[in-house]
């Protein structure tokens, strides 16, 4: 008898799909109500970070370079008040193989795959992460299938996607591109339950903490060069997945004072899931679109429980312009000689600003930067914007509407990193988890999670619930 | 123009009609279907553009849906000049060299 493959027959089957595909029985780390116990999944389901070093070192992944930005420095420190201005550095990684940090992520979850015997392995990603897994794939023998959203209705695709659709067929594997919507989980569900091939989710705990090498090189890099912790790491926020794996390698190099900043492009005002607007924004990734969502919701991903927690580990969390990340993508190839993707620079633009608020004497890390080519380049994505009827401007870019017009800065000191309220969004992610889950109590174990997965205090935590309804709390 | 047997060839499907689509998309994306496009080498003997047909993808699978592209390629490239970009690097360095901060 053949399955029936109707978009709620195959949504209803979803928990079952799942687990075949990751084989984590989630339901072991659950609590009763809200509660989940985090860090039992993180290691019963996960590798050591031993073991995380040893399988990247198996395929080339790490150890890429940590460069001083000398040029950038000094740039900042011109703007900058009397004695201010960081020392930037930036962590090149886009010397992995698949140029982007996101081949540690992959690297696990294909090592996992290869290990349970799975035949290939299957990702939903418009992003970097496609090439990493076909990479990663290619190396260990695996298949591999990458489900895009790539096109709007009118078959006008993304330069930035088609590109990583490109070099995904590079190596091997097949690319299923489909127009705008979160029925891509649809088609993703299919094909797992038709091939059998294991989910390489970006969320799974192989899936983050492979991430963690990310961090703990950083850390054991800057001892080595300048005999000291950083003071601040920026990390661009998207699906939390990068800032949480960060964080967790650096705790683990016992670099538990530095500070960690989420950065993410402002795309306020943009529908995800809308056909008019998804070609009205000039970045695929690293953007509050993601960020804002996946921080007050992280397990909205494609398992039942995300490992990529952000407010947990986030102590800012900050915005910047898409013009000022085209200004930065600029600055590093000008007077940096780094040619790098404008996506990864998010987290380099807002890093720009933060230095001028730190003293000389402090650093501060850019943890990530990604390939460049046709397609993932400054000239091909604005161009594209002005295809689609946005304006290029230069000016302040305070005044950028997104979806309008894009602002690139008139002068380097117009470039700010905006604060988003982290407070608010702690809140948020707070209401979520009640109404959610439908709990009718708050149970001890729920209050103590809450108070970890948001990192704050009981009072803040029983504050928030009581907001919303005083008999939660027996 | 016609396809034959092994060609490399681009296809196209409907996943979901209008009608079909998840209740939580927007109002503008419900009103269009959710399409495919996949590639593979052809398995039928021959097709016209435009023909449903069977291919097998680069790792293997079969799948069946309508041809629209022979030997398909990529052309992405590094877009126009965008000329308002073209003072960034000059001021940069300008600004790096001791001139004026703010001009």
């Amino acid at each position: 008898m053949s399955k029936d493959m109707s978009y709620e027959s195959v949504m209803s089957r979803k928990n079952q799909i799942m687990k075949d595909a990751v084989r984590i029985d989630y339901s072991s780390f659950e609590g009763k109500g809200i509660a989940f116990d985090y860090e039992k999944m993180m290691k019963e389901a996960g590798y050591s970070l031993e073991q995380m070093i040893e399988i990247q070192k198996e395929t080339g992944i790490g150890n890429t370079p940590l460069l001083e930005l000398k040029n950038i420095t000094k740039l900042a420190r011109k703007y900058a008040p009397k004695g201010k201005g960081a020392r930037i550095f930036i962590k090149d990684e886009a010397s992995n193989p698949s140029g982007s940090f996101k081949a540690r992520r992959a690297a696990i979850s294909v090592y996992h795959a290869k290990k349970y015997g799975y035949k290939g392995v299957i990702a939903a990603t418009s992003g970097n992460y496609g090439a990493a897994v076909a990479s990663q794939a290619c190396m260990r023998g695996l298949n591999c299938i990458i489900v895009q959203e790539c096109y709007d209705s009118k078959g006008k695709g993304q330069p930035e996607i088609i590109e990583k659709a490109r070099k995904c067929e590079a190596y091997g594997a097949e690319v299923v591109q489909l127009t705008v919507g979160p029925e891509l989980f649809y088609t993703f569900l299919k094909l797992l339950e038709k091939t059998g091939y294991f989910n390489a989710s970006l969320y799974t705990p192989f899936g983050i903490a492979g991430v963690e090498t990310l961090g703990y090189e950083i850390a054991q890099q800057m001892r080595q060069k300048e005999g000291r912790d950083p003071d601040v790491v920026v990390a661009t926020n998207a699906g939390g997945g990068n800032l949480t794996g960060t964080a967790r390698g650096l705790i683990k190099a016992s670099a538990s004072d530095v500070q960690v900043v989420g950065a993410s492009v402002n795309l306020k005002g943009l529908h995800m899931a809308s056909d008019e607007q998804f070609n009205k924004k000039s970045f695929t990734t690293g953007h509050t679109g993601f960020g804002i969502p996946f921080a007050t919701w992280p397990d909205r991903s494609d398992v039942p429980r995300s490992a990529g927690r952000p407010l947990r580990y986030m102590d800012r969390y900050v915005t910047v312009n898409q013009g000022e990340v085209f200004y930065m993508t600029e600055a590093l190839a000008q007077i940096e000689g780094l040619e790098r993707g404008p996506a990864g620079n998010t987290s380099l633009t807002a890093a720009f600003s933060l230095a001028q608020e730190l003293d000389q004497d402090k650093i501060i890390v850019v943890q990530e930067t990604e390939y460049t080519g046709a397609g993932k380049h400054i000239q091909p994505q604005l161009t594209f914007a002005k295809e689609n009827g946005v304006e290029i401007k230069v000016g302040n870019p305070e005044e950028e509407i997104v979806g309008k017009n894009i602002i690139l800065p008139k002068t380097p000191d117009l470039i700010k990193a905006r604060e988003l309220d982290l407070i608010k969004l702690k809140k948020s992610y707070i209401k979520n988890c009640i109404k959610n889950t439908e709990v009718e109590t708050i149970s001890k174990e729920d209050l103590e999670f809450l108070i970890e997965d948001t990192n704050t205090t009981e009072d803040f935590v029983k504050n928030v619930i009581n907001e919303i309804d005083n008999n939660l709390l027996s | 123009m016609k396809a034959y047997k092994n060609d490399w060839v681009r296809i196209y499907g409907v996943v979901l009609t209008p009608e079909e689509r998840a209740p939580q998309v927007p109002e503008d994306t419900k009103n269009v279907p959710l399409e495919m496009w996949n590639k593979g080498f052809l398995i039928d003997d021959e097709a016209e553009i435009g023909d449903i047909v069977e291919v097998e993808t680069y790792i293997g699978r079969k799948i069946k849906g309508k041809l629209i592209e022979i030997n398909p390629y990529y052309d992405h490239d590094y877009g126009k000049c965008v000329t308002e970009t073209l003072y960034i690097g000059r001021q940069l360095r300008n600004i790096l060299k001791g001139g004026e901060c703010n001009e």
